[in-house]
């Protein structure tokens, strides 16, 4: 088959060009919809269907097991950002219940290339990644809600994104 | 010996004969056994019967492929939640396997519910590290890295089917006893 003699080792892939066709799929998407809102929505829609997918590379990577606490999910959810992105945002700002916490990015390759214009303020450039967590969330029998709360493109420090545990859903096990 | 007469020869003919002929259907029957590996499910979280395979299944259960897929997730159900209301400890991994005189179950999930089931025979190693090497190499490569694969269907690719069939016949379990 093609595909071994393709396969790209992870390591070595350029970031840049995943950058570049993130950007891309942003512009399409904004010259399709005339409102922002829309854009936002469906860069959280096709990160949720990666997600979906995208969480069964990471078990079959990892090995890893389920989940005991809040705790150890944001452990995994860091993991994977190294794993996928390359990237090892910090996990903060605990909610004292223990079930919200944030992830700040000094880095991020999303958006490594990347200036909005200042009409664009509502736009969540990067919300293709809150829906990817939704998403692989859900197939662990998790719900979060997540989305961001700084921007560096909106002129803030460091990204961060908030991750909040809303139920665990009645599972099948 | 000489003065048997021919009829009596005859019957000692076919009677050589006759033991030959089952001794080759015994040593079909043998060579038969010898492979180890027999069949595999593949359930998804909600119990859909995403995968089945057979290699060397000898007897047949009667009933439909859906019936029998849905009697095995019933009984897997079942034991999953019985292993873990009796564990009288913390069941980390739960329900690994279960042996009968004639055949083992081996049973692998994943954290996001697919479930793996082969049955092998009693004799068979480390079958939970090929389930999981059918995770990672096959499922995950073909299946899940395929977007033309819904998740929670069938699996009709060709690809996938080539895959698995391959990964189990260069398996050592699959040929591995010798009588």
């Amino acid at each position: 088959m093609s595909r071994t003699g393709t396969k790209l080792d992870a390591k070595k892939v350029n970031s840049e060009l995943f950058t570049l066709t993130y950007g891309s799929i942003v512009a399409q998407l904004l010259q399709d919809y005339d409102n922002m809102e829309d854009v936002n929505k469906q860069l959280e829609r096709m990160g949720y269907n990666i997600g979906i997918r995208l969480i069964e590379d990471f078990l079959a990577r990892t090995g890893s097991g389920r989940c005991y606490d809040f705790r150890d999910t944001a452990e995994k959810i860091q993991s994977g950002f190294k794993i996928f992105l390359g990237i090892t945002p910090s996990i903060t700002n605990w909610s004292p219940a223990g079930d919200e916490f944030s992830l700040c990015f000094e880095t991020n390759p999303l958006t490594e290339f990347v200036e909005l214009p200042d009409n664009y303020s509502n736009l969540k450039y990067c919300n293709i990644l809150p829906g990817v967590l939704r998403g692989a969330c859900e197939m662990v029998q998790m719900e979060i809600a997540c989305w961001f709360i700084q921007d560096q493109l909106k002129n803030d420090n460091l990204t961060e994104l908030r991750v909040k545990f809303v139920k665990r859903y009645s599972s099948y096990r | 010996n000489s003065q048997l007469c021919p009829a009596v020869l005859d019957i000692v003919e076919t009677s050589k004969q006759l033991l030959q002929s089952q001794r080759c259907k015994t040593k079909e029957r043998q060579r038969a056994s010898v492979m180890t590996i027999h069949n595999l499910y593949i359930f998804s979280k909600t119990g859909t019967l995403l995968y089945y395979a057979e290699w060397n299944r000898l007897n047949k259960s009667g009933i439909t492929k859906e019936e029998e897929a849905k009697l095995m997730y019933g009984m897997l159900f079942s034991i999953k939640s019985f292993v873990s209301k009796i564990s009288p400890l913390d069941p980390k991994e739960g329900f690994l396997y279960y042996k009968t005189s004639k055949y083992t179950l081996h049973y692998f999930e994943t954290p996001s519910g697919l479930k793996f089931v082969l049955n092998t025979d009693n004799a068979s190693q480390n079958a939970r590290e090929l389930l999981q090497q059918l995770y990672r190499e096959v499922y995950l490569e073909y299946v899940v890295k395929n977007p033309l694969c819904q998740l929670n269907e069938p699996i009709q690719s060709e690809l996938f089917k080539m895959k698995v069939d391959e990964l189990f016949k260069k398996s050592p379990l699959f040929l591995s006893r010798s009588l």
